[in-house]
């Protein structure tokens, strides 16, 4: 059975079929019961699985380190966090606690939870709805970072994050919800977490990207071709750890990269990206490696002539792209 | 009726708490003379604590309960089933350290086997734990209950605030168990509270409020074992104060000289619940000297038995700090 669907409806198809398979997991956060979350990522649950979809206080530290007294229970608990923007008063709990309690404990105990967040702008969210906060989280061992690209990945990362043994956050781009649509297979499957995705071979320059950034690659691949521009892009899925092998694999395929982020360029996860690269790839380049990303401001402004300056957009990627295949 | 009696102890109960105070008494005395002598890095200190500690613990059920404890819990956890050489392989930092294999520093406590949860520094995330174990209960339709302690300094802490309102909210079987000692570090209680008694913020959490003598094992025994069965009951969750004084500087690091006076220190040793509760004991006509005695060379023969065998263990191998970040 294969259906198409929207993002936001595969992440809750995701969540459905995990509860329906394991009554460990449960939702907690904020609106996400009667009114099915503020993007309606888990309409219909609270109706199905009544008090597993708990609305909690406005209390994010709480949200997440309830979800760890329970993960370390022995629940699956799924947490939401309603924007990223507003996950910061958990980092304690995320960072001192989730990412640190199966090593300081010797492996006694351990987090298996997910933490959901809606991140990334164009939605006229401005400075605090609007922000990609996983370089925040990417030197932190201990934790996992998924950000899916498509409607079949989120349902298959996002299942793969409810079972996996350890603390998973799970950045879902907000403007993905109802931007992308595909086919996502009615049955169950779960993408490996650790693992990035060569979503489009070629030969000219490699793109390696994630989350939304993803989807304006592929378009500006496609219309590049008409310029006989090969591109390869590699979608990294997870962020945190990273697959150094694909990643290495996929700079030498051309020898030109172009790293693309929606966030902002300086300590981004690209600048991983391009240190793995630094250190392995050296006499394999054709050119310096490039980053594509939004401006070194401290978050995205309202109006909207100034979101749209801030934005990484496919135009921008397709420019990207040419400068360094002329290069 | 005595009042052990009316708590619902018994001769042999009285004896096992002062034991246990005294354990941890003596553990801790022997932790400052190693850590003086140049032979552990660290000591955080239980002293004056004892009473508060042993009384809340036995209140609960061990093999059901969940402690979630903080770094002063040395009489909780020794009470929880942690041997003292459990305790002397943790402050040698040794493979054998069951809170962690040496990885975390010393009163960091924690026993999956034993029910008593992890913790770290950062003071006060363990309390959200708590709210996250017991939801995790309710529902499973179990009908333990988690006491989750910390000092009168971490009741200003948001997530404090944050677990006390989702308990309360969610009518969960948490115990906040304060230990009220005074100090923050060098910070005396009027600069961490304007209100009088930190179990005054209960109310705001709709929960019960109750603050006792913690140098008096039995009362804390009695108000915590009430609100073990406010807790089982599916009434919620407790806010339990139990005030006592720290008897020793914050840690080994620590130099309190700077923040108190010496006759104030000595002061509140003259209500030290080791020396009070010996003497109850002995009013009660249950203990006699040669029986502390025996009880003090008894267990000073354990601590140096274990303070040798930890001495001698072997350190986790240096490459193990590259396990466990994920599951393998």
């Amino acid at each position: 059975m294969m259906g198409t669907m929207n993002f936001l409806q595969a992440i809750n198809l995701a969540l459905k079929e995990e509860m329906h398979r394991d009554e460990k997991v449960f939702i907690l956060g904020e609106d996400v019961g009667r009114r099915g979350g503020v993007f309606l990522a888990t309409e219909g649950l609270y109706e199905e699985f009544g008090d597993r979809v708990l609305d909690t206080p406005l209390t994010e530290s709480a949200i997440a380190g309830v979800g760890i007294g329970a993960a370390m229970y022995g629940m699956r608990p799924v947490a939401e966090m309603q924007f990223a923007d507003f996950m910061l008063p958990a980092v304690n709990q995320i960072v001192s606690e989730a990412a640190k309690i199966r090593y300081r404990s010797n492996n006694d105990f351990h987090v298996p939870m997910t933490i959901r967040a809606p991140y990334g702008g164009g939605v006229h969210g401005a400075l605090y709805h609007s922000q990609s906060l996983e370089a925040m989280f990417n030197s932190i061992p201990g934790l996992k970072v998924v950000i899916p690209s498509s409607p079949y990945d989120a349902k298959g990362l996002l299942k793969a994050a409810i079972r996996d043994e350890d603390p998973v956050l799970f950045f879902e781009h907000k403007r993905a919800y109802r931007l992308l649509k595909g086919d996502v297979p009615e049955d169950d499957y779960v993408i490996p977490i650790g693992k990035a995705n060569v979503v489009r071979e070629g030969d000219d320059v490699t793109v390696i990207t994630y989350g939304l950034c993803t989807h304006f690659a592929q378009q500006a691949a496609t219309a590049l071709e008409k310029e006989d521009i090969s591109t390869h892009v590699l979608d990294l899925r997870t962020v945190y750890p990273m697959d150094r092998e694909a990643i290495v694999e996929a700079a030498k395929k051309t020898g030109k990269v172009l790293l693309v982020t929606d966030d902002n360029k300086e300590g981004s996860v690209l600048s991983e990206v391009a240190a793995i690269i630094a250190e392995e790839c050296l006499f394999d380049l054709d050119s310096p490696v490039q980053r594509l990303a939004a401006p070194d401001v401290p978050a995205m402004p309202y109006a909207s002539p100034l979101e749209k300056y801030y934005l990484v957009t496919k135009d921008k990627v397709e420019s990207a792209i040419r400068d360094l295949a002329q290069f | 009726m005595h009042k052990y009696e009316r708590a619902g102890l018994q001769k042999d109960d009285l004896l096992y708490m002062y034991r246990t105070m005294l354990t941890a008494r003596k553990i801790d005395e022997r932790l400052w003379l190693l850590n003086r002598a140049g032979k552990i890095p660290f000591v955080i200190s239980c002293q004056g604590h004892e009473a508060m500690q042993v009384g809340a613990g036995m209140a609960l059920e061990r093999g059901k309960d969940y402690l979630l404890p903080y770094y002063r819990d040395l009489a909780m956890v020794v009470h929880f089933g942690m041997t003292i050489e459990d305790i002397m392989m943790s402050n040698f930092a040794k493979e054998q350290d069951i809170s962690s294999g040496g990885r975390q520093m010393p009163g960091h406590y924690g026993s999956k086997k034993l029910g008593i949860v992890t913790g770290s520094s950062p003071v006060t995330t363990q309390v959200v734990h708590a709210a996250g174990y017991a939801l995790a209960g309710k529902m499973e339709g179990k009908d333990f209950v988690c006491l989750t302690s910390f000092g009168e300094g971490s009741s200003n802490q948001g997530d404090f605030h944050e677990a006390a309102n989702f308990a309360g909210v969610h009518r969960l079987p948490v115990i906040f168990f304060c230990e009220n000692n005074h100090y923050a570090i060098s910070t005396p209680l009027d600069r961490q509270l304007s209100c009088v008694n930190v179990s005054d913020r209960a109310k705001g959490y709709g929960m019960h409020g109750e603050t006792i003598d913690g140098n008096d094992p039995i009362a804390v025994y009695a108000a915590v074992k009430a609100a073990v069965e406010r807790g089982r009951n599916g009434e919620g969750p407790s806010l339990i104060e139990a005030v006592s004084y720290r008897l020793t500087p914050h840690s080994s690091d620590d130099n309190e000289s700077t923040y108190r006076e010496a006759d104030e220190v000595t002061e509140a040793k003259g209500r030290d619940s080791i020396t009070t509760f010996a003497q109850y004991l002995k009013e009660l006509g249950f203990f006699t000297d040669e029986d502390e005695q025996a009880m003090h060379d008894e267990i000073q023969a354990a601590i140096d038995e274990a303070t040798d065998a930890a001495e001698a263990a072997k350190y986790a191998s240096p490459e193990s700090a590259l396990l466990h970040v994920y599951d393998q």
